[in-house]
């Protein structure tokens, strides 16, 4: 029983990855306050996820046999509550009540306020032990799941990241799938000068990883990539995802105060005529 | 150190009477305190802009360390700064810097007794809309458990200038909690910060409050409040939770017959516990402990926020005319 419309078909997926951008700069705007940037860097991944490759229920989240998704950069919490409204997890009317008082739609994801969501996150670097923590017991299980896990560029600063790396290579992880938004941008700046972090892949690859380095808006690129990722047996992958902070609107893209700035109306009416709300 | 012509340069900010996030007042007083001491040497990671560090950054790039998001390597780093001879003072968000990074304090700053200052911001409740995986309740605790460490939770923006000034010169470890929104000015003009001296605003007849951080303002409220019901409260700011100022607290604890702290944190282990444990074992009296009951924090409005977990002046209010059985 699948309940929710999931495709191969990219221009349908590009049309769904439109619509949460468009969702997710509503719901900040109307919370006054959040995380733009970061949410609309890997929209384009999760899309992909939840409207194409992730086995999923959203009328039986704890479904046994679905794939999970960890969301380790917790602060794109907008992302991840509009993929899940769009499946069909809760009703879409509940995104207005973003980061208001008592609302499931905290913050940062809590899997105690809100159905579909794994495990709470928001401190930054724990999100790839958990996923292979799942990843183990899932093997353990003999089961057909597959874990994914979305870091950001400068959470791999953290160093438990490389403890999770280390362990995912030593226990051959070929059920986990990682995703590094390499959006380039943390708070402070680039994360070239912040902190470096360069060169990413070969770190990766000397702990044992499979690497895939794709453009992280191309839809055709990321559904390719999630299909051979998915035949990489006997290590875990990562699909390190070239991204551009903000993408999709050209007044917060690359630009590092939208980090943490949430759109203001007149912004969000620029926003949404760049993106075409009503139609193409 | 710097020399007596850059100090007169120095534009110095008391914050006395003003309203002020004591995350801005510890910005500027940090930079200026770079003017006077070259010793002084920052880290932060990556929310150098939020715990207004960055200030120190533009003045003195040369002494500030951007670590990135890495709160561990940031406290072991300033550790070693220490023993560099340098006096560091480290600083992120309040969860981060003393739960990701607690024991690394433990082994190598407070085992050590290095000179490592450890100033966070984003304490408590009123952290508002990032909710609970950014508000810290539980961090007084975490550092008064340690041994050496000093634990400061200042008040306003004048007490926290001081507070950085006097920890600098102190020799030792010591944390310091900061909190993200504006608070009032409570402290009088004539306010001397000392490690460890808690500052008495009144000892009252029917009841004395202990309270820190953003919860003194809201004592005083309650005095006045409780005041019109023919109730006199005692207020008393205990800045300092590590070392506690006994003293103030039997004084207190003597002239009354019910102790009440206060705290935006939770009521287990920080001020209220340290205030329980204190008078248990040498003047047991009653004490009813008012923070945060067991739970996590949440996203929302600040002010929404301390009225949900009972952190106003009327809940203060509310708990003493229970306890008096008025
Ligand atoms: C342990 C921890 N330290 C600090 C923070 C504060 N913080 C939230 S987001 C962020 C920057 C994240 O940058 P990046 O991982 O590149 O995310 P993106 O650019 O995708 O938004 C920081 C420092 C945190 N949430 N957790
Ligand atoms: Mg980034």
């Amino acid at each position: 029983m699948a309940t929710v419309t999931q495709s191969r078909d990219i221009e349908f997926l590009k049309e769904q990855a439109r619509t949460v951008r468009i969702e997710i700069l509503k719901m900040l705007a109307q919370a006054g306050s959040g995380h733009t940037g970061g949410s609309l860097s890997a929209a384009d991944i999760v899309t992909a996820l939840y409207f194409y490759k992730m086995q999923h229920r959203p009328d039986n989240p704890k479904w046994p046999e679905r794939d999970r998704f960890i969301l380790s950069k917790g602060h794109a919490a907008p992302l991840l509550y509009t993929v899940l409204a769009l499946t069909g997890y809760f009703d879409k009317s509940l995104l207005g009540t973003l980061r208001k008082t008592g609302s499931p739609l905290q913050g940062h994801p809590s899997s105690k306020m809100l159905q579909g969501i794994e495990v709470s996150t928001g401190s930054l670097g724990q999100g790839l032990s958990i996923a292979n923590g799942m990843a183990l017991g899932l093997r353990l299980d003999d089961s057909h799941s597959r874990v994914y896990c979305l870091l950001g560029d400068g959470e791999i600063q953290e160093g438990q990241v490389w403890e999770a790396a280390m362990t995912a290579g030593h226990y051959a992880l070929d059920n986990l799938c990682a995703f590094v938004d390499l959006n380039s941008l943390q708070i402070d700046g680039r994360c070239e000068d912040v902190m470096k972090i360069d060169p990413v892949a070969e770190k990766w690859k000397a702990f044992n990883w499979h690497i895939f380095e794709i453009d992280g808006h191309n839809m055709e690129e990321i559904v390719n990539t999630l299909d051979e990722a998915e035949k990489i047996k006997g290590k875990p992958s990562v699909i390190l995802a070239k991204t551009i902070k903000g993408k999709g609107v050209s007044i917060f893209e690359g630009k590092v105060q939208y980090h943490g700035l949430a759109p203001t109306k007149e912004e969000l009416e620029i926003a949404l005529k760049e993106l075409g709300e009503n139609g193409k | 150190m710097g020399s007596r012509e850059e100090k007169s340069a120095v534009e110095s900010q008391s914050f006395a009477g003003q309203a002020v996030a004591t995350r801005d007042a510890y910005g500027a007083a940090l930079t200026e305190l770079g003017k006077r001491n070259e010793k002084i040497v920052v880290l932060d990671a990556d929310l150098s802009g939020s715990t207004k560090t960055a200030k120190f950054a533009k003045a003195f790039p040369d002494r500030f360390f951007n670590m990135g998001i890495s709160e561990q390597d940031m406290v072991g780093t300033a550790g070693g700064l220490s023993l560099a001879g340098k006096i560091p003072f480290a600083s992120t968000f309040a969860i981060f810097e003393t739960g990701r990074a607690w024991e690394q304090i433990r082994q190598t700053i407070c085992y050590s007794r290095l000179n490592v200052k450890l100033v966070a911001t984003h304490a408590g409740i009123t952290v508002g809309e990032d909710g609970a995986s950014h508000q810290a309740l539980e961090d007084v605790a975490l550092m008064r458990v340690l041994p050496e460490m000093v634990v400061i939770v200042p008040s306003d923006g004048f007490e926290t200038k001081q507070v950085i000034d006097t920890i600098a010169d102190y020799k030792g470890p010591v944390y310091v909690r900061l909190g993200r929104a504006k608070v009032p000015a409570v402290m009088p003009a004539d306010y001397k910060f000392r490690i460890g001296k808690a500052y008495k605003f009144h000892i009252g007849r029917d009841v004395n409050i202990i309270a820190n951080g953003i919860m003194v303002s809201a004592a005083l409220q309650a005095r006045e409040l409780l005041s019109k019901e023919g109730i006199d409260a005692g207020v008393i700011n205990m800045s300092t939770v590590k070392p506690l100022d006994t003293e103030i607290l039997l004084d207190a604890a003597k002239n009354t017959e019910l102790i009440v702290t206060a705290e935006e944190h939770s009521i287990i282990g920080g001020l209220g516990g340290a205030v329980a444990e204190f008078l248990s074992e040498y003047h047991p009296i009653p004490v009813k402990r008012i923070g945060t009951r067991d739970t996590f924090g949440g996203s929302g409005k600040p002010d929404e926020l301390l009225k949900l977990y009972g952190l106003t002046a009327e809940d203060i209010v509310k708990t003493i005319k229970l306890a008096l059985g008025s």
